[in-house]
């Protein structure tokens, strides 16, 4: 199938505000199911709520669209329940590091064979701007208007320590590298997490200073640094930055070939007592 | 040579594609809408069709010989 076959073309134009970085995160991912000779049929994507949980509308594959949170939990059900299908979530910071945060350290642990690609705009868009577990310290959002005094989630590094055998890290500006990550992320056997920086103009943007478009994508371009020049960078120097590239990528067993490893052992323990 | 066509109706007139276009080919109309203006200079990276949050553009032609 083509890229564009995965788009449901009917309800465009997009739902997201002017310059919102959903579209090209969402436009990367149908790429990459061409790519890899997704089907509809052996493709499930999973979402949750926010801006970015309405991606399941536009993209025709099996979706699956849950509560505030749990779009991680809804993927591994799936997953458990049919290995053979290609589960990939999608979620928001809100979504993922925030009100799911749980579930994505532990679907990490667990090594469940699902891809979860978070778009972080760095606060609650949907809902009016208010700032989330990755909003970066001293930016101003609507429920912190004298700047942030929290620290925000290194969400990469976060998943990597949680024990997933892929992560990384790209931004909407620097495509052509996040769609590499989304699509090393899909072959990957065992729980891949792609964490893509994207911009929020209408809220974020506006709040602190860049509420053209096109400002917060260039304020994104110009903060990040890639893994190897971060090393290099003095812990100062890289607190406000945006470290992109690979965290994690390694081989380990998935979750669904040692649960089936389990179901066969107990079977055979079955047969022999009877 | 490089032609980039604009959906109309799905651009929201964001200017990203213009703003971050390597040879600033485009143009902008007085509400937004980015022309492909100098076509003579596109050299076909695609950057702005993969940027598009609209997925409002396509890249068509190629290099002369």
């Amino acid at each position: 199938m083509k890229a564009q076959e995965f788009l449901v073309k009917e309800k465009f134009p997009l739902f997201w505000c002017a310059g919102c970085g959903n579209g090209s995160v969402m436009h990367a991912i149908v790429r990459c199911f061409e790519k890899l000779n997704y089907t509809r049929e052996n493709t499930v994507v999973v979402t949750g709520i926010g801006c970015w949980g309405k991606g399941d509308d536009y993209i025709n594959t099996n979706t699956f669209h849950g509560t505030h949170g749990r779009a991680l939990a809804f993927g591994t059900g799936i997953k458990l329940a049919n290995p053979e299908l290609n589960v990939v979530v999608l979620m928001g910071d809100g979504d993922g590091a925030t009100i799911g945060g749980n579930h994505l350290i532990h679907a990490a642990r667990r090594n469940v064979d699902v891809t979860s690609i978070v778009v972080n705009n760095l606060n609650y868009g949907m809902t009016g701007g208010q700032y989330s577990g990755t909003t970066p310290c001293n930016k101003t959002t609507s429920t912190s208007r004298y700047g942030h005094i929290e620290h925000g989630f290194d969400l990469s590094g976060l998943v990597a320590a949680a024990g997933a055998p892929y992560v990384a890290r790209g931004s909407v500006y620097g495509i052509v590298q996040l769609e590499k990550f989304i699509l090393e992320a899909l072959k990957k056997k065992g729980f891949s997490f792609v964490e893509a920086i994207s911009q929020c103009p209408t809220h974020f943007g506006r709040l602190n200073g860049m509420k053209e478009p096109a400002g917060m994508l260039n304020w994104i371009k110009e903060n990040s640094v890639s893994v190897s020049s971060a090393n290099q960078l003095s812990d100062s120097e890289r607190e406000n930055k945006f470290i992109l590239g690979k965290f994690a990528d390694k081989e380990k067993e998935d979750y669904s070939t040692k649960y089936l490893r389990v179901i066969r052992e107990a079977k055979k323990i079955k047969e022999g007592g009877k | 040579m490089w032609k980039v066509e604009v959906n109309e109706k799905l651009c929201k007139r964001c200017g990203i594609c213009s703003t971050f276009c390597p040879v600033k080919v485009f143009t902008c109309e007085i509400d937004g809408l980015p022309v492909h203006t100098y076509q003579e200079k596109c050299t076909g990276c695609n950057l702005c069709v993969l940027r598009c949050p609209d997925i409002a553009l396509t890249l068509t032609g190629g290099k002369e010989q």
